[in-house]
C-alpha cells in the first residue's frame, strides 16, 4: 500500500489507510476520494527556487519530469540545489531521483519540495546511495501549499565510515508524509537525522524515519521539534532497529513537540527495537506548553506577551538549526523559522 | 515630593487565599526603602503583584507609579514604564544568548516607548561597560541565559538587565540569597551605582545582612500582608536583635 503504487495503477484502494499501522495519523485513503488529474507539462516561467543563493548547480523535476540520477564522482564535492516543483497546473505526479555519491565524495543537498499549485497530490521518491566514506548532508525545506497533499519517502543505503545528516523543515500541507529509511551498516557510519515542524490553522506534517542498524560500530543521532498551533496535527514517527551483531551502535532519538492551542494535536511514536548486546540506545519524547514562568520572565523585562511566545519558540526551534553542518543553509534555517514566528497569528 | 511608587490598601489572593491584606507603601523618587518580613508575609507576593504575574488576584486598593494605575497595565506595559523586578529565582532560557535577550528586551521598551532602537555597536559597549563593573565575563553573556549559570552568576546577571535597562523603580525580591560575601559586595555596589534622584529601588530580605551594603532610607516590616511598622535604617537592626516576633503580634 503506498501512494506511488496508487498513482501508478490508478487504484485509490491501494492508497494507505488509517489502518495501516504506520499511517494511523495520515491516512490517505479515508483523505482522497479522487485523484486529480495527472500533472500536464508545464512550460510557463518559475520563480527562483529558496536556495537559489548557495549552490551554483541546479536540477529541477517539475510536475515530476526532469533528470532522473544525480551522480556524484568518487573524491568531488559539490553543492547542489534540488528542486521538486509542483507548478501551478499541476495534478498528480511521482517525481524520482536516484542520488549516488562515490567514495570520498561529499555532496550538500539543497533540497526544496515547491507546491505552487493548489490540491496536487504528488509522490517524490529519492533513492540515495553513499559509497565508502562519503559524505552528504541534505536540508529539505517543504514548502507545500496549503491544500496540497504529498508524501515524500527518501531510501538511504550507506557504506562503512560513510555519514548522511539530515534536516527537514517543514511549515506542513493539507496531508504531508516526509519519511526516510537508512540502512546502516555501523562501519563508523554516521547518520545525524533532525526535523523541524512550524505547523499552524489545519496543516498536517508527518516526519517519519527508520533506521536499521546491520553492522557493528555505527551511530545515529536524532532530533526534531516541532510547534503546533490552530487545529494543526503533527506526527512523529521514529524508529530504530538495532540487528543482532550490531554490537557498539550509539543511537540517541529526541522528539520535543510544543501545543500552543487546545485543538491542536501532535502524535509521537519513537521506537527502539534492539537484538544485540553492548548498545548506547535511548529516545527522549516530550509534549507540552511553554514555560510559563519564562514567559512572564521575559514580558517583565519589556516583550509583549505575542514577543515572548515568538523568542522562546524560536529559541527552542533553534536548537535543531544549530546542528546543521552548511553554514549557508543554516542561515536559512534560522531565517526560515523567525519567518515563521512573525507570519503567526 | 510626591510618590514615585504609591500602594494603598492593596488586597490580593492567590487561589482564594488572602495574601496581601490591605498592604500601604509609598516610595519617593530616589529613595532606597527595604521591606522585611518572616517567611511567608508576602513579600514576593508584592512583588508579582506590583509586576503582574499571572495566577495572582486583586482584590481590592491598587498602585500606581508615577500617577499611573499599574493594574490597568500588562505586564510588559509596566516594564516599559519603568518598573523592573529583580527575581529571587532568576529563569533559565534555554537557547537566547544572554545578550540577544537583553538587546531584544531593551529594543522592546524603546520601541514602546517611542525611542529609536540601540544600535548593535553602541548596545555591545553599554554592555560590555557593565558587565566589566559587575566582574561578568563578556563571553558568558554569549551563552544562554542563565542556563548552567551559578546562584551568583544569576544575581549579577539580574544587576547587569537592571543597569542596562535602567527603570524608574527597582524591586529586588530576595537578592541576597545564594550569594557568598564576596558576591554580595559586587552585587551591592552594582545597585549603589544605579542610586539615582530619579529611580527608587526597593529591597525584599528576610536578613538585615544585605542592608549594610544597600543603605536604605526606610525600612519596612510586612508581616500578615500588611506594613505593620516603618522606620529608619536602625530598624532592621532592632529586628536582627530581636526577631520578627513581636511585629508578628501586631499584625494579629
Amino acid at each position: 500500500m503506498s501512494l506511488a503504487e496508487a498513482l501508478t495503477t490508478g487504484d485509490l484502494t491501494r492508497l494507505p489507510s488509517r489502518r495501516d499501522e504506520d499511517w494511523r495519523w495520515s491516512d490517505l485513503r479515508g483523505l482522497i476520494r479522487v485523484a486529480p488529474p495527472p500533472s500536464p507539462v508545464w512550460e510557463g516561467a518559475l520563480p527562483a527556487g529558496p536556495f537559489a543563493a548557495l549552490a551554483a548547480e541546479e536540477i529541477s523535476l517539475v510536475n515530476g519530469r526532469g533528470p532522473q540520477a544525480l551522480v556524484v564522482a568518487p573524491g568531488e564535492t559539490r553543492t547542489v540545489t534540488l528542486r521538486l516543483i509542483s507548478a501551478p497546473n499541476s495534478g498528480a505526479h511521482l517525481a524520482r531521483l536516484r542520488i549516488a555519491v562515490g567514495a570520498g565524495a561529499i555532496l550538500t543537498l539543497l533540497e526544496s519540495h515547491e507546491g505552487l499549485g493548489a490540491d496536487y497530490l504528488v509522490d517524490n521518491d529519492l533513492d540515495i546511495t553513499l559509497s565508502e566514506g562519503a559524505r552528504m548532508e541534505r536540508v529539505v525545506a517543504a514548502l507545500d501549499a496549503d491544500t496540497g497533499v504529498s508524501v515524500s519517502m527518501a531510501d538511504v543505503a550507506l557504506s562503512a565510515r560513510a555519514q548522511f545528516s539530515q534536516t527537514i523543515l517543514t511549515g506542513g500541507a493539507r496531508r504531508q508524509r516526509l519519511e526516510t529509511r537508512v540502512i546502516h551498516p555501523g562501519r563508523e557510519a554516521e547518520v545525524r537525522l533532525d526535523g523541524i515542524y512550524e505547523l499552524g490553522e489545519r496543516r498536517h506534517a508527518d516526519i517519519t524515519t527508520s533506521v536499521t542498524h546491520e553492522g557493528a560500530g555505527g551511530a545515529t543521532s536524532q532530533l526534531t521539534k516541532g510547534v503546533v498551533s490552530g487545529q494543526a496535527r503533527g506526527v512523529f514517527q521514529g524508529r530504530i532497529i538495532v540487528r543482532e551483531g550490531a554490537d557498539q551502535t550509539d543511537a540517541r532519538m529526541g522528539h520535543h513537540a510544543l501545543v500552543l492551542s487546545d485543538s491542536a494535536e501532535v502524535d509521537a511514536k519513537p521506537e527502539l527495537e534492539i537484538y544485540a548486546d553492548d548498545v548506547a540506545c535511548n529516545h527522549g519524547n516530550t509534549i507540552g506548553a511553554l514555560d510559563a514562568e519564562a514567559l512572564f520572565y521575559a514580558q517583565q523585562r519589556g516583550l509583549s506577551e505575542a514577543e515572548a511566545k515568538a523568542l522562546l519558540t524560536q529559541a527552542f526551534l533553534n536548537a535543531v538549526v544549530d546542528r546543521i553542518d552548511h553554514e549557508g543553509a543554516r542561515d536559512f534555517a534560522r531565517d526560515w523559522v523567525a519567518a515563521r514566528m512573525e507570519a503567526r497569528p | 515630593m510626591s510618590a514615585l511608587l504609591k500602594v494603598e490598601n492593596l488586597r490580593a489572593a492567590i487561589d482564594g487565599k488572602v495574601i496581601l491584606d490591605g498592604l500601604s507603601l509609598e516610595i519617593p523618587a530616589g529613595e532606597v526603602h527595604a521591606i522585611m518580613g518572616p517567611n511567608g508575609a508576602g513579600k514576593s507576593t508584592l512583588s508579582y503583584v506590583l509586576t503582574g504575574k499571572p495566577g495572582y488576584e486583586v482584590t481590592g486598593g491598587g498602585a500606581s507609579l508615577d500617577g499611573e494605575d499599574l493594574m490597568a497595565l500588562a505586564p510588559h506595559e509596566r516594564a516599559t514604564k519603568g518598573l523592573f523586578l529583580s527575581f529571587q529565582y532568576p529563569l533559565e532560557i534555554p537557547g537566547v544568548p544572554a545578550l540577544t535577550f537583553l538587546r531584544t528586551a531593551l529594543n522592546a521598551q524603546h520601541r514602546a516607548r517611542g525611542e529609536p532602537e540601540v544600535a548593535a555597536p553602541d548596545f555591545l559597549r553599554l554592555v560590555r561597560a557593565k558587565a566589566a563593573a559587575l566582574k561578568i565575563d563578556f563571553d558568558m553573556l554569549k551563552r544562554a541565559l542563565n542556563v548552567g549559570f551559578s546562584g551568583g552568576e544569576k544575581k549579577r546577571m539580574e544587576i547587569l538587565q537592571m543597569a542596562v535597562l535602567e527603570p524608574r523603580l527597582a524591586i529586588l525580591d530576595e537578592t541576597d540569597s545564594g550569594l557568598d560575601i564576596d558576591a554580595l559586595r559586587i552585587v551591592s555596589e552594582g545597585v549603589n551605582a544605579l542610586r539615582a534622584p530619579n529611580r527608587s529601588i526597593l529591597v525584599i530580605t528576610h536578613y538585615q545582612r544585605l542592608l549594610d551594603y544597600i543603605r536604605p532610607d526606610k525600612v519596612h516590616v510586612l508581616a500578615a500582608g500588611r506594613i505593620v511598622a516603618s522606620g529608619g535604617p536602625e530598624l532592621a537592626l532592632d529586628l536582627e536583635r530581636e526577631g520578627y516576633d513581636k511585629f508578628a503580634a501586631l499584625a494579629a
